[in-house]
């Protein structure tokens, strides 16, 4: 039990439309992720699977069952809040009672599952604080704590990493994606960072301006993105964009920039028209000698394992990513190969046309 | 305590002495008299005589005439300090004053009658708690009655003060809905109009709905404060919507988030808001005297006005009950100022 399906989903505030049809189908068990950037409607969605806010148009149902008009305390769901929104007034186990004693349950099975919950989220010994004498990280488990001991139908998780230190969202992210293989429930979580959506989603949802720009794998997602903006908001850092239009001649193809600057492709696709290509960082390597294209470094970000090169080519800034430590430093001309890429092309609009993968020794200078 | 000393002598101008020193010396010095001479005036009046009272020059002390027993005189005299013609000083006791003319005996002599001007007298006084003042009206005032319908008003009327309040204000802080801004403005409108002015039709609905002549004719109309709905709404502002979504999805009705969860967050300023309504309605004069005309129902506040009869004010009794009931608002002042000044802050109100 736990599949919820939204079918054309609107809610506006007044004359604002927040969200405009949508349509999703969660299966049972499934850890969904909902990324976009803020005022996507991310979170606004949430809350109108959750109950908190009636939708002003579509359908929603869970297990199947129209539930519009089901207020959010009976749709069986719980839900963890970006500000955990823990009572301050109340102790942990006051706190992980509380839905449970409105729900008109016997007390020794609320101790049961309190203890249960207590148990596996290891906060037995702050049992009887006070949220307010408790850690960020604490405070978390004690949230998901709530969430836990009602036993819901999927759960709801709005940005909880979002105000923990860096060290800590990552073990607590590792201890969320543990627990849903756990629990096994359906869970709906909404982030604006694009790692967490990666490493936790069965499925990714990413939505832009109240609209699902793309459902997919987290691989799918980064392999075949279905649009620019998906492109360009999975994977970290951003997809290089070089704009351009379409040449074809003796068999060769290439995009032409603004510039003049020539990129070449395997394939064509559709000579003529203004398209743009998309080059992850992580795909463009240095040429030790001078094939592959000039770049003018801008920036060095030495991180060790790895060197982030912010340089210029094609007339637009570009990323690379290369593994290793390098002797290179601002203001060098530097020469990238992007041998064995998956290049992205997407139309004018910004739909995806197609990947191609570029070939070793395909590599092109320039003319 | 050198550290204290020289901060309270600093001083703008450094050595010397700027204007606004002084001014800020003049004016604080100043305040301090203005707001508790009267209150130390009152204090120790009432324990003055009723002789006492009515001397000029007035005096802050109670002082009495001195007495003595003196052997051949039934009553107590009273001791002067009389100048003789010699020049000299001398302890005497009054018998009896003709015209300008005192005529005194020595206690220690009392044979013989001196006559002394009443110019030429000073009477010996000390100083003398007249505490009877207080212990007085406890036995024929009664006291305990004003006492028990002052607190039962006091009590009942914050009570309902701080559940109708808040949950006006739960209302129109965490609720959407149409006109609650109106609906807003209008309760902050009713601050701008003073009792005085809706006596008349108050006075009209109590009188028609039966309770006048009774201790709930004095609650009932001063239970919705405007100041306690401004205060509470403000501080409910500040509690995220986030915990009631969260109470929401815990299955809590909306009478269980009020309960449970907004009203034990707003303690501080139902705290303050008590604070208020104690001393309102513990100081309330007019509305008591209007709605109360039977004596058994009678407050403190419209009890001690029956000392000021038409020929006869009984000052010192007035005095030492008007500290009496002063007693729990400064109680009230002096622990929870703390509250108070953090309620004034929050509310930006008086």
């Amino acid at each position: 039990m736990g599949s919820i399906t939204l079918t054309n989903i609107q809610k506006s505030y007044g004359a604002v439309h927040v969200l405009h049809d949508i349509n999703l189908a969660i299966n049972e068990g499934e850890f969904i992720v909902f990324v976009g950037p803020s005022g996507c409607g991310k979170s606004t969605l949430l809350r109108v699977i959750a109950g908190l806010e009636k939708v002003t148009g579509g359908e929603l149902s869970i297990n199947g069952e129209r539930v519009n008009d089901v207020s959010a305390a009976d749709r069986g769901l719980a839900m963890v809040f970006q500000s955990y929104a823990l009572y301050p007034h109340m102790t942990v186990r006051q706190n992980l009672a509380f839905g449970l004693e409105n729900a008109g349950m016997p007390k020794a099975e609320i101790t049961q599952r309190i203890g249960e919950a207590a148990r596996m989220l290891e906060i037995e010994q702050y049992m009887d604080r006070r949220p307010g004498q408790l850690s960020g990280g604490q405070r978390q488990r004690v949230a998901i704590g709530r969430a836990i001991v009602r036993r819901p139908t999927a759960f709801l998780l709005d940005e909880p990493l979002s105000n923990l230190d860096a060290e800590l969202r990552v073990s607590t992210r590792a201890e969320i994606a543990a627990l849903h293989a756990r629990l096994r429930s359906t869970m709906i979580y909404v982030t604006h960072d694009q790692v967490e959506a990666m490493t936790l989603a069965n499925r990714i949802v990413v939505m832009r301006a109240g609209r699902i720009e793309q459902v997919g794998t987290p691989l799918d997602l980064y392999n075949q993105p279905a649009n620019r903006f998906v492109a360009g908001f999975i994977g970290a850092p951003h997809m290089n964009f070089i704009e351009g239009a379409l040449e074809s001649s003796n068999g060769t193809h290439m995009l032409r920039t603004a510039q003049g600057d020539v990129l070449h492709l395997p394939q064509s696709v559709a000579p003529g028209a203004p398209i743009t290509v998309g080059l992850r960082p992580q795909h463009i390597s240095l040429s030790n000698d001078q094939s592959g294209f000039a770049a003018q470094v801008q920036l060095v970000e030495a991180l060790g394992s790895e060197t982030v090169i912010h340089a210029s080519a094609f007339g637009t800034k570009l990323l690379a990513i290369v593994p290793g430590q390098r002797r290179i430093s601002t203001g060098d001309t530097i020469y990238l190969s992007y041998a064995n890429a998956p290049l992205h092309l997407f139309d004018q609009s910004g739909l995806r046309i197609a990947t191609v993968q570029t070939e070793d020794g395909h590599s092109p200078t320039f003319v | 305590m050198s550290a204290a000393i020289r901060f309270l002598t600093r001083r703008k101008g450094g050595k010397g002495w700027h204007w606004t020193d002084i001014v800020t010396w003049v004016w604080l010095i100043g305040g301090l008299f203005i707001m508790f001479g009267p209150a130390v005036w009152l204090a120790f009046s009432s324990f003055k005589t009723p002789q006492g009272l009515a001397e000029f020059p007035p005096s802050i002390l109670p002082y009495v005439t001195q007495q003595v027993k003196v052997e051949g005189y039934e009553k107590p005299l009273m001791l002067y300090n009389a100048k003789m013609p010699d020049g000299s000083t001398r302890v005497l006791a009054e018998v009896r004053r003709i015209g300008i003319v005192s005529q005194m005996v020595d206690p220690k002599a009392p044979g013989e009658v001196i006559k002394v001007n009443i110019g030429d007298r000073q009477p010996v006084r000390e100083v003398f708690f007249a505490t009877e003042n207080y212990t007085q009206p406890f036995m024929q005032f009664d006291f305990f009655r004003y006492l028990w319908n002052s607190v039962f008003v006091t009590v009942t009327a914050t009570l309902i003060t701080l559940i109708v309040n808040s949950m006006a204000a739960f209302a129109l802080s965490k609720y959407e809905f149409k006109g609650r801004n109106l609906a807003m403005l209008t309760i902050l409108a009713t601050l701008m109009v003073p009792l005085s002015v809706i006596l008349v039709p108050l006075y009209s609905i109590i009188s028609t709905v039966g309770l006048f002549n009774s201790l709930w004719g004095v609650i009932l109309p001063t239970v919705a404060t405007p100041t306690g709905v401004f205060i509470l709404r403000q501080y409910m502002l500040t509690i995220p919507d986030e915990l009631i979504d969260a109470a929401r999805m815990d299955k809590a009705s909306e009478w269980q988030i009020y309960w449970r969860i907004i009203v034990p967050l707003t303690a501080p300023a139902l705290a303050v808001l008590a604070i208020f309504s104690v001393v309102w309605r513990w100081n309330d004069f007019l509305w008591p005297l209007i709605v109360l005309s039977r004596r058994e129902l009678y407050t403190l506040q419209v009890g001690l006005s029956i000392y000021a009869g038409e020929l006869n004010v009984q000052w010192h009794y007035i005095l030492a009950m008007t500290v009496v009931t002063m007693i729990p608002v400064v109680v009230v002042f002096i622990f929870l100022q703390r509250f108070i000044t953090t309620g004034i802050a929050g509310s930006g109100l008086k």
